[in-house]
């Protein structure tokens, strides 16, 4: 099928051979770089700029309210002279850490459900999948309405986790797969006939086997953390301290920025998730073009 | 002759430069003969394989000719080629297990596949030959899933020789087989040529015990290039090329105990096909090499159809 | 065929269970006094039936009894549609709130989502493999796809509502009218539906328009259709042929994406005031309407799980494999 089953004597250096060759399709592929140079300017922005901006807090009222975008307020103010920029580059780092937290901890949980599910098989795996698919069906932002609601939980490292709890079942499914698949090749088999234990093997055998997999699924976690983020928040369930990109949405909404015509104030926040967002997207398929030859365009 | 083959080049194209996966292969085929291609893989057994038919993507024709029936076939023209594909041309797969769409009754996608081609369905026919592999007619009313393995592969068969093609291409079709359906592969193939439903057939394995019986001439490749070709008899009794020998030799005989006779296999591998030394490819291995061995061997009629690249055949 | 589904209805039957005991157990863990903080709450606007709340929720959550029979009172109180009363509009039953604003959101949401399946597939299943499409509709997509279902909404209502002033922004009607079946509500209907569909259907169109590209190339690439290439095929056939078998996880994606489409279609509604489920969630948490908020989760997961089955149902006529296999015909 591939150039590199007909070239023969590659198999010496074949694991460093497959690597540099990932490398060279890596710092080649424009998608993967357009898409993590974005999203990395924006993670420059969201944590450098705090410290050269001069406002310590973003939610802080200003004399001029309602102006459009000058040199002063670059993004405008908000009704209550908020200054947008400001609530902006703030925003940005709350939803990297939303997005970084929540798509951690889901990443955790779908590696520990799928993995074990995957390599144990049996009735450890139907329970668990079991469990998967319950809460793949539950609709998460209805779960999560109830229990923020109630529990008043505000905080932004409690919603990651609330996010966390309940956005991995994709993943673990599509892990247990995977490693559904790994786990008849040979150099498991080896690695179980000599003995070692069913964690070394995930952690030594199978999860390097699919290391280029995993990083894929927590960026596609990632994004989806940010976005179930901000729907909560516009809802009005967001943190009550600080400000992200979806409070200001909601903020924006919620005072009538839009009839009013100020469109500098609601315009930033979406725009800042949908260029971290789309971009991790876009990096994604750049990825799967370096990891999948098969994709690469010729 | 049915099918010629002229210095025929066909490198892939790669980051680090051409492999030279086919480079200045030469052979003829008569009407009914069956080729059994062999060697170890990278060879360019596949790739020759391929370029008859369909070359992938990355692949490059880069010179040389093929006639079939005194036409040349167009095989660098994915297009021009297609004319030629199934009428003239066809494959058996390596991948017969998943060679037929999951999702279409057998029956049907077969009078899909004869219809894209302007080709009626004569239902009697296709259901004669599957009496002939003994294939139970219901399976055209089956999906792929609902066959075993043993009768997707006869089912391919039958798909593929539906319009009796001049020269048909048997990929690597037995690796994936136990040895008992390996038999009755072998053996339904050969029907098929006495049955006037292919006329000349390639067979293209790695196993040369197998090869042995059920291909009339055997021919060996090593690194892109024709080591040596010869009758199936005479390749398994007096092969010439000292590449060959050691190939024959590391076959483990019937009745003979490996602790009698250690079964030996080639030390060291073959060279890169990016950028392969000058003169004989298997000199680095060879047991015999000399001197003259620095100059490329040419192919040579030792005897009637028995060719061999070496010097010291 | 009936293990099949007894699956797939085991799962569901624990989904709800698992729901319900969610929405019995969150109040129970909520810090302090819940009946008084919700009349507190709700007191302000309303001074006189303050004590006729208090006893009645007090009554209602049952906190005197034992927990297993608060929790048996809770399963039969669900079972004859009783979700309590709502505080925001005190005294209608709750269930009586929600079914004024169910139809608004599926509504919405079943057009939205069917319309921009199919087209999206369609879009996807044309562009993959063809470069120059490729290169529009990839892009495309990905933006798509990655806003934020209110983002889309706000720029919709902004552009084509308050600017150009084609479409109204706010309400499912408008207010001069009164809901009757005259051709002119009905047009008025029809005409504050537009933008909150659109939100709707583009943000979802994206995603599946990349979901199928990326199918179809996969399914190009398989065996089937090298060998019908090998036989010299024509595309047309293998395309048709690929997109048949691409649009098969394509149905069970739109499975694992109904969470993500009733959560877009409830940010949405609250963009434009649309008066479904959305609307009243958020009317929910600003007026601390628990029982509200706990009767539209519960009509949530009831419909997930009835498009769930329908979406099971479909895919069983549509993969002839389930249907092969579990006539027990494997040879």
């Amino acid at each position: 099928m591939t150039a590199i089953q007909e070239t023969p004597a590659q198999d010496v250096a074949a694991g460093a051979g497959v690597r540099r060759e990932a490398l060279y399709f890596a710092v080649r592929n424009g998608k993967l770089l357009v898409g993590f140079g974005i999203a990395f300017l924006l993670f420059l922005l969201g944590f450098a700029g705090p410290l050269v901006l001069d406002a310590v807090d973003p939610n802080a009222y200003g004399t001029k309210p309602m102006s459009p975008p000058s040199g002063e307020h670059w993004f405008g103010t908000t009704t209550f002279g908020q200054d947008v920029f400001s609530q902006f580059v703030y925003g940005l780092q709350t939803t990297f850490i939303v997005g970084a937290l929540g798509g951690g901890i889901a990443a955790v949980i779908a590696m520990a459900v799928g993995f074990t599910a995957g390599y144990r098989g049996g009735l450890v795996d139907e329970i668990l999948n079991m469990f998967t698919n319950i809460v793949l069906v539950i609709p998460t932002l209805a779960v999560l309405l109830i229990i923020n609601a109630y529990l008043g939980v505000r905080s932004v490292p409690a919603q990651a986790l609330f996010i966390g709890l309940t956005s991995w079942p994709w993943a673990a499914r599509a892990i247990r797969a995977q490693t559904f698949s790994l786990r008849t090749r040979d150099f498991v088999a080896l690695a179980r006939l000599s003995g070692s234990s069913t964690r070394k093997i995930i952690m030594r055998e199978i999860a390097p086997n699919m290391s280029s997999y995993l990083f894929m699924m927590f960026i596609l976690l990632f994004g989806g953390s940010i976005l179930i983020a901000s729907s909560l928040d516009f809802i009005g369930l967001g943190p009550t301290e600080g400000i992200s990109l979806g409070l200001m949405l909601q903020n924006a909404n919620q005072w009538s920025a839009m009839q009013l015509g100020m469109w500098w104030w609601f315009l930033p926040p979406g725009a800042g998730i949908t260029a971290i967002v789309g971009a991790l997207y876009v990096a994604n398929v750049g990825l799967d073009e370096v990891f999948n030859p098969k994709l690469r365009e010729t | 002759m049915s099918l010629r083959v002229s210095e025929l080049r066909v490198y892939y194209r790669t980051l680090k430069g051409d492999v030279k996966a086919l480079d200045d292969v030469s052979f003829t085929m008569r009407d009914g003969e069956i080729l059994g291609l062999a060697g170890e893989s990278g060879c360019g057994k596949t790739t020759l394989g391929k370029s008859l038919i369909r070359m992938d993507g990355r692949m490059r024709h880069m010179g040389g000719t093929v006639e079939l029936d005194g036409r040349e076939l167009p095989i660098g023209d994915d297009r021009r080629m297609n004319e030629f594909r199934f009428h003239e041309v066809s494959l058996i797969p390596q991948y017969s297990m998943s060679a037929m769409n999951p999702t279409r009754k057998i029956g049907k996608m077969v009078g899909e596949l004869l219809g894209s081609r302007g080709v009626a369905l004569d239902r009697a026919e296709l259901e004669s030959r599957l009496d002939l592999v003994e294939l139970p007619r219901k399976v055209l009313d089956n999906y792929p899933i609902e066959l075993s393995g043993g009768m997707k592969q006869r089912m391919v068969m039958v798909i593929s020789t539906l319009l009796n093609p001049s020269l048909l291409i048997a990929d690597e079709v037995t690796s994936a087989l136990d040895v008992s359906t390996q038999k009755a592969v072998a053996k339904a193939l050969i029907g098929f040529r006495d049955a006037g439903f292919v006329k000349s057939m390639i067979f293209v394995t790695h196993d040369l015990a197998l090869t042995s019986h059920i291909a009339d001439t055997i021919m060996v490749m090593y690194a892109g290039k024709l080591a040596e070709k010869a009758p199936a008899k005479v390749m398994v009794t007096a092969p010439r090329h000292p590449y060959t020998k050691l190939l024959i030799n590391s076959l483990p005989e019937v009745g003979v105990r490996h602790a009698d006779k250690k079964l030996s296999g080639i030390a060291g591998s073959p060279p890169s096909l990016l950028d392969p030394p000058a003169g004989c490819r298997f000199r680095a291995r060879c047991p015999v090499a000399g001197d003259e061995c620095g100059q490329e061997p040419p192919v040579v009629e030792v005897e009637p159809d028995h060719f061999v690249a070496c010097w010291k055949a | 065929m009936r293990q099949y589904f007894g699956r797939k209805l085991l799962v569901y039957g624990l989904t709800f269970f698992v729901a319900v005991t969610i929405n019995w157990m969150v109040p129970r863990f909520m810090p302090g006094d819940p009946v008084s903080s919700m009349v507190a709450r709700a007191g302000v606007s309303n001074p006189g039936a303050v004590e006729t709340m208090r006893t009645y929720y007090t009554n209602l959550f049952g906190f005197d009894q034992p927990l297993w029979k608060q929790y048996a009172n809770f399963w039969a109180a669900l079972f004859q549609g009783d979700f309590g009363i709502s505080i925001w509009v005190f005294p209608t039953p709750v269930s009586e709130v929600i079914m004024g604003a169910v139809p608004y959101t599926l509504g919405l949401m079943i057009p939205s989502v069917l319309l921009s399946w199919v087209v999206g597939n369609w879009a996807g299943a044309f562009a993959a493999r063809r470069r120059l499409l490729d290169n529009t509709v990839l892009p495309v997509g990905y933006v798509l796809t990655a806003m934020p279902y209110m983002w889309l909404a706000v720029l919709l209502a902004w552009g084509l509502g308050v600017v150009a002033g084609v479409f109204p922004v706010a309400g499912g009607y408008s207010f001069s009218l009164q809901p009757s079946l005259s051709v002119e509500f009905v047009a008025d209907l029809l005409h504050h539906w537009v933008l909150p569909f659109l939100s709707l259907f583009l943000v979802a169109l994206g995603g599946w328009a990349i979901g199928m590209r990326n199918m179809i190339i996969y399914e190009l690439e398989s065996d089937y259709s090298n060998y019908l290439s090998a036989l010299g095929a024509p595309q047309r056939l293998i395309r048709r042929y690929a997109f048949r078998n691409a649009v098969l996880p394509q149905i069970t994606g739109l499975a694992l994406q109904l969470g993500v489409l009733v959560a877009g279609a409830l940010v949405t509604e609250i963009v434009f005031s649309y008066p479904g489920l959305g609307s009243l969630i958020l009317k929910a948490i600003q007026n601390q309407d628990f029982f509200l908020l706990q009767g539209t989760f519960m009509f949530i997961v009831l419909g997930v799980l009835i498009a769930n089955f329908i979406i099971d149902i479909v895919y069983v006529v549509v993969d002839p494999r389930t249907r092969a296999g579990m006539a027990g015909a494997q040879a």
